[in-house]
């Protein structure tokens, strides 16, 4: 098949050599479980269980909430001890809402779980459903819901269902071994997502440095019409979903499109095994592959692991650490994010483990940029990293968005070349950072600027009633104290001359009940406003 | 001489018809400044800053008599951002140490006056006479208003906790240690 | 284990450091150092030398007066390549206090006023080169013939010092002028330009380097192969030199084609001054020229139509340092203007559009489906 060009891209060294080689082993159950309610992009899961459930495996923990979001099940069964905070698998090891569950090590399934009777007979419309209420998310690290993604087809024609299997992060080897291992069920799962996006046909992308893993999958796949297994050349970063997207059709997707509206669509193929789990098996995603190499690790290998398995505990199982790793990082070593200590759990989205020693860190004393243009030429989007660190590093990020910092996909290219080891990434997801919060910033200071609006109008609408109520009043009075002048004759004509301070202050003491009134229908009004702003 | 005169009456000419295109062609907009000020500013008319409303405020900024921390519902990145446009970077120094807060009402405290409720420029306080008031997160500008009319003084400015949500890598120039900076002394 | 500082990826570098990028191109510029030495004897020895520990102590005083960490930056080669290169720009038989004077301009001036490595709108060597020229027009214009070193005709050791030091002329070194310089004299003086350069420009002699001129710019050849080590190590790409080069070459062929009793032939152009030694090591210096590959084309280009301009209709032989120089400062302008495309978006930086038939296709597609979505209530 024809590839297409591309711009930009590295060669780190793949050391992919200590895991790619041993099959997957599986972890033995952990005794206790850590379910972040918010392992996945958008709205966080809202918990179903309270504290002291028992609860089944492959039970519903938390269910989704909003568009955007998926359900967190329990990877085996036990007790919930708690929902409470826990760190979070994040760099800045800040607390998330978690789920803890105490493994009675029975595995039980809920007694009412049966496996599906077949998936080949669901409509598009169901698989997208079944995959969302398993709770399947993009598994290569972007934990996109892939129900959501699935759902695209109702929007968009889909042309091209691409597999990434390309796995270009270094020493990460998970997804090779699931191809070598589990081809047959991959195939499966590609088929049905096919099928659930209507598409016409499908290419599995593998990088050529994973000859075994081609081999496997091009014969499971032999006799499928439509579906092509290519291999595509080992550059980082290949996985980038458009960047295979760039390769394979030879088309880019528009800023702020979907991949989905050039006809195309990218899943991960531990996400597309997932699927086929959810589908063939009915097992929600409750476990994952994992990579847990890097110097310090004692017996680097790939491990199937529950999800909420403490980082400890797979260091632990992989026979300890060698020496103390200078950077513990969750993820590949170029887009993985670092984790403050072993005590955060592994989540949907993490591929891997790795505790990284300095000597493979290699990360020298920052100096002063020389202009060498090593990061524009490697930076696959087309940026040119080292004018908009320039900026930033005078806090300047406007001038940084005028050379384009909010595109950056974070991969880590630039400063991977960077001979002078300037953190480039770290200003830029720094400048993506401030962006955002001044985006939120801004949203809601549009939102609460239209509030104050909204009550400014509403006093006024209340003071000009007020006042037509004393207008209406003073002329009542009028008229009665005309009456009582001018006995059982006809009504007089109005006496706007006439003081009427006991009427003021009649007025006063009712124009504060409104007052009162009102603030008590404002009261009523409010949760409108509130859920508008959510 | 007559050649050199007629040039550059020519000159003159052409580069006054050209003065007149522009400005005839390239309107410049009333007053933009002061514009985009008061689009910046939170428009709550809390008068915190000590002028009757935003609007005001926006005019003692473009005339340099306010400061551009005058603001606190607006919180760091106004300062940033008004700094930005006047070109008052000096101002905002102190701006990175100012955390955005949100008003809290103790539970212990609220007598359920709902005095604060008529003093929320956003109506961001929620509640019934004789019952605990609420916060509302989203809509609180941290303006301050109600603790000032609290009869009990039971809410109280809370800075916004950090999360993962509004969490963001710091600026790798101004991380406290970590490799040695650019030219750092 | 606690790490307290949150670190961005990526996790594992590239094991490129900045000093050894450095020494890279001063081990590229060693075979022409060493022909120098060769070829102009003690004097063009004393000469690099000076240039080199000169420019270290400015480098020392600079770094040390506004208070930046020595080891870090005085180690980075950074100095030390600014100074040869000035050192193989200069005459041979210049005196002690044209090249302290030098390398005191490059780092002070050219490099440590606008804050350092990476930071200066100019080459430091051009300036300093230029600076020089401009300054002591004798000292900088005094050509010797070339005399191997240890061949009858070579200063010894002690004349040597005497040249350097004393700007001593008890030595009867013959002195010559460079070939762009004679046909700049004689052309002024109207001579037919066909004969002139058969008389002495003999372009074999020329590219191996067996002329008069400066230091490092001799030898066309070593400086080629120099340049050639280092495309081959990727210290810098190829639109650089080419576009340099090449825009030289297509102007000069052109005029010479056009008018070749007055214009002097492309070859003559390519082999003679400093233009491979630009070509290869100014014009490639990454802190003074554009980031972009149309911007490096643009850049080069510029260079090599000024260079022609300047030796052509110019005052001055050589235009090569004014070339680079003029060039140097339209680099932020470049920069600013020429950037890459990027992902999805139009040059102009607007969102590519998706093809018309998709969004036709798109129009008529329905697909009769209740709206599904991810949730699960």
């Amino acid at each position: 098949m024809k590839l297409f060009g591309f711009r930009g891209g590295v060669h780190p060294e793949a050391l992919k050599q200590h895991t790619a080689d041993h099959p997957i082993s599986t972890l033995p159950l952990p005794a206790a479980l850590y379910l972040p309610l918010q392992q996945h992009v958008g709205e966080p899961a809202e918990p179903e269980v309270s504290p002291g459930d028992y609860v089944y495996k492959g039970q519903l923990l938390a269910r989704s909430q909003g568009q955007i979001s998926a359900p967190v099940h329990a990877p085996s069964s036990g007790t919930v001890v708690a929902i409470d905070e826990f760190p979070a698998p994040h760099p800045s090891g800040l607390p998330v809402k978690t789920v803890i569950l105490e493994t009675d090590g029975k595995d039980h399934w809920s007694p009412a779980w049966t496996t599906p009777t077949d998936p080949w007979s669901l409509r598009p419309e169901e698989i997208a459903r079944e995959v969302g209420l398993a709770g399947v998310v993009g598994m290569g690290g972007a934990t996109f819901p892939s129900a959501v993604k699935l759902g695209q087809s109702l929007q968009y024609p889909i042309h091209n269902l691409i597999i990434n299997g390309s796995e270009c992060e270094p020493y990460l080897s998970c997804d090779d071994r699931l191809m070598r291992e589990r081809a047959p069920q991959l195939i499966d799962g590609i088929r049905l997502t096919a099928h659930a996006l209507q598409a016409k046909q499908a290419t599995v992308a593998i990088e050529d440095n994973k000859p075994e893993a081609f081999a496997a999958m091009s014969a499971a796949a032999k006799g499928i019409n439509q579906l092509n297994v290519i291999r595509v050349p080992s550059r980082y970063p290949m996985g980038w979903d458009k960047q295979l997207i760039r390769i394979i059709t030879g088309r880019e997707v528009p800023v702020g499109a979907r991949s989905a509206s050039i006809g195309v669509c990218v899943h991960n193929v531990g996400t597309v095994y997932a699927i086929q789990q959810a589908l063939c098996a009915g097992t929600p995603l409750l476990s994952r592959v994992i990579t847990v190499a890097g110097g310090a690790i004692a017996k680097p290998q790939n491990l199937e692991v529950p999800v909420g398995t403490l980082v400890s505990e797979v260091i632990k199982y992989c026979g300890g650490l060698n020496e103390e790793p200078a950077r513990l990082v969750m993820g590949g070593p170029m887009m993985g994010q670092i984790v403050p200590h072993t005590g955060v759990p592994l989540v949907k989205g993490s591929s891997g483990v790795l505790a990284l020693t300095a000597r493979e860190v290699d990360d020298g004393p920052e100096r002063p940029c020389i202009r060498c243009r090593r990061c524009v030429e490697a930076c696959p989007v087309g940026l040119m990293p080292v004018e908009m660190a320039a900026r930033l590093r005078a806090d300047d990020i406007d001038g940084a968005v005028d050379y384009g910092v909010q595109d950056c996909i974070g991969c880590s290219c630039c400063s991977y070349v960077c001979p002078a080891k300037i953190p480039l990434v770290q200003y830029f997801n720094y400048a993506r950072g401030v962006l955002d919060c001044r985006q939120t910033a801004t949203r809601k200071a549009q939102q609460t600027r239209e509030m104050a609006l909204a009550r400014q109008q509403r006093l006024a609408s209340q003071q000009a009633a007020r006042d037509a109520r004393k207008a209406a009043k003073t002329e009542d009075k009028a008229k009665n104290n005309t009456k009582n002048n001018i006995k059982n004759t006809r009504p007089a004509s109005k006496n706007p001359d006439r003081p009427a301070s006991g009427d003021d202050a009649g007025t006063q003491h009712k124009g504060a009940a409104a007052n009162i009134i009102a603030t008590d229908s404002r009261v009523t009004d409010i949760p409108l406003q509130s859920e508008q702003l959510s | 001489m007559i050649t050199a005169v007629t040039l550059l009456t020519l000159i003159g000419t052409l580069l006054g018809l050209g003065l007149g295109a522009v400005n005839r062609y390239l309107p410049v907009k009333e007053d933009p400044l002061r514009e985009s000020l008061s689009a910046l500013l939170p428009g709550t008319q809390c008068g915190q800053c000590g002028y009757a409303g935003c609007r005001q405020a926006a005019e003692a900024l473009a005339e340099g008599t306010a400061s551009v921390n005058l603001c606190p519902p607006g919180g760091p990145l106004l300062v940033q951002q008004l700094g930005s446009i006047l070109g008052r970077e000096e101002d905002s120094s102190d701006a990175g140490s100012r955390t955005p807060v949100l008003a809290w009402v103790n539970p212990d405290l609220c007598t359920g006056c709902t005095k604060c409720l008529r003093e929320c420029p956003t109506d961001a306080l929620v509640g019934a006479a004789k019952q605990l008031h609420v916060v509302l997160d989203d809509a609180c500008t941290g303006c301050g208003a109600c603790t000032d009319v609290c009869p009990t003084e039971g809410i109280s400015m809370q800075e916004v906790p950090l999360t993962l949500t509004n969490w963001h890598w710091p600026n790798p120039q101004h991380q406290d240690s970590g490799p040695p900076k650019q030219g750092a002394v | 284990m606690k790490i307290s500082i949150p670190q961005a990826a990526p996790h594992v570098r590239n094991p490129g450091r900045v000093p050894s990028l450095m020494t890279t191109v001063l081990i590229a510029l060693s075979p022409i150092t060493l022909f120098a030495v060769y070829q102009f004897g003690w004097p063009a020895l004393n000469l690099i030398g000076l240039c080199l520990l000169s420019a270290l102590l400015f480098e020392i005083l600079c770094l040390y007066s506004t208070g930046k960490p020595l080891d870090t930056y005085i180690l980075d080669g950074s100095g030390m390549l600014t100074a040869l290169l000035l050192a193989l720009s200069l005459p041979p038989h210049a005196p002690w206090w044209i090249a302290i004077c030098g390398s005191g301009f490059a780092i002070i001036v050219g490099k440590h006023v606008y804050g350092g490595i990476g930071q200066n709108p100019f080459n430091p060597a051009m300036l300093a080169r230029v600076a020089l020229l401009l300054s002591f027009p004798v000292e900088m214009t005094h050509w010797t013939q070339a005399a191997p070193l240890l061949s009858t005709a070579a200063p010894s050791f002690i004349e040597g010092l005497q040249i350097t030091f004393q700007s001593s002329t008890a030595f009867d070194g013959l002195t010559a002028a460079t070939t762009l310089g004679q046909l700049k004299t004689d052309l002024s003086q109207g001579l037919p330009l066909q004969q002139l350069t058969e008389q002495y420009f003999q372009p074999l002699d020329s590219s191996l380097g067996l002329t008069a001129g400066s230091l490092g710019e001799t030898s066309s050849l070593l400086i080629a192969i120099g340049g050639l080590y280092l495309l081959r190590q990727r210290i810098f790409s190829w639109r650089l030199p080419t576009s340099f080069l090449g825009s030289l070459l297509l102007l000069s062929t052109t005029a010479w084609i056009l008018a070749p009793e007055i214009y002097a032939s492309p070859l003559f152009h390519l082999t003679s001054g400093g233009v491979m030694l630009a070509a290869f090591f100014i014009v490639t210096d990454p802190v003074t020229s554009p980031c972009t590959r149309r911007g490096q084309l643009l850049f080069g280009t510029g260079c090599g139509a000024l260079t022609f301009v300047i030796r052509t209709w110019g005052g001055y032989p050589e235009g090569v340092a004014f070339a680079v120089l003029l060039m140097n400062a339209m680099t932020p302008l470049i920069d600013h203007y020429v950037r890459p495309r990027r992902y999805g978006r139009s040059r102009t930086g607007t969102p590519i559009k998706r093809p018309l038939w998709r969004r036709i296709r798109e129009f008529f597609y329905t697909q009769p489906k209740s709206p599904s979505s991810g949730s699960d209530k």
